[in-house]
């Protein structure tokens, strides 16, 4: 292992880390929920009546921050490598893992690592494994 | 009130994920790469997230209300049992196939990013997919067909 010096970005980092917390923050303390990105999205799938204003402007928010983003400046470096066979492989992958497995980043990652949820502490350790795993096999075994 | 505060909770985490870099899948993918060129950042978007998160919890924790008048409704689940677990796993190979996850998802098809639209579309199908296979299973078991979160 060697660290990337250049690409490491700790002030960026923790700052929009904290952000995301905030957000976190912010919607556990007005709206009583987790901030689980996944599951919101999963309501959506099968909505219930009464049950469906808050998701669609919680994604709403997501979606817009690079519009107000570009509106005061220009969006920082996003970069997608992988090609589109690949993309959708993935994304079958992640959307039928999260919700089996009841969360993502956020709602394990963020909001149950922040609430010391064993449960929310032992998915994102599953993810992050199987995510070091993946990258590991397609980038030093299969593709060196 | 609540679409309100959801719409603004959505943002922040928005620019929060743009900040942090967890919107540009590269740099999500050379924190998944800690045999090559590691990039550690992304461990300090979770410390931050959980720094501030943490206080926010525990405060709501020994509430019932939050500040509007809502319910508090956390999840009660604590057990770790093999759905939580291979449900996880299941996600990591796909988080480390492209370096985006759902949050990230959104923001990037807010860009107008075509490879952000696909794998969007590909995690709504894998969501049905979920629903779909969840819901013959509770057909299968004789149970009424309810809502699993």
């Amino acid at each position: 292992m060697s660290i990337a010096w250049n690409a490491f970005t700790p002030a960026s980092a923790l700052m929009g880390g904290a952000m995301i917390g905030a957000a976190a923050a912010l919607f556990v303390v007005l709206n009583g929920r987790i901030a689980g990105v996944s599951g919101i999205l999963g309501g959506l799938v099968r909505p219930q009546a009464g049950d469906v204003s808050w998701r669609i402007a919680f994604v709403a928010g997501l979606v817009s921050a690079p519009l107000a983003w570009r509106v005061l400046d220009a969006l920082p470096q996003i970069r997608v490598d992988a090609s589109f066979p690949a993309l959708v492989a993935a994304g079958l992958l992640v959307g039928a893992g999260t919700r089996y497995g009841g969360g993502c980043t956020s709602g394990h990652g963020v909001c149950g690592v922040s609430r010391a949820s064993p449960r929310s502490i032992a998915a994102t350790v599953a993810f992050m494994a199987a995510g070091f795993a993946t990258v590991f096999v397609a980038r030093h075994l299969i593709a060196p | 009130m609540y679409t309100v505060a959801s719409f603004a909770a959505g943002l922040v985490f928005g620019l929060g994920l743009l900040v942090s870099g967890m919107a540009n899948p590269a740099k999500v993918l050379g924190f998944l790469d800690i045999a090559g060129a590691w990039d550690p950042s992304l461990a300090l978007v979770m410390a931050g997230a959980v720094a501030v998160g943490a206080g926010a919890f525990a405060l709501m924790r020994k509430r019932t209300r939050t500040l509007l008048g809502a319910p508090v409704l956390l999840p009660s689940a604590w057990r770790i049992d093999t759905r939580v677990i291979f449900g996880s796993l299941v996600f990591g190979v796909g988080w480390g196939l492209a370096g985006i996850c759902p949050g990230p998802a959104l923001v990037l098809a807010g860009t107008g990013s075509a490879k952000g639209l696909a794998f969007l579309a590909a995690m709504m199908a894998g969501n049905g997919a979920f629903e779909f296979l969840e819901k013959k299973k509770r057909v299968a078991a004789g149970l009424a067909p309810t809502r699993s979160s």
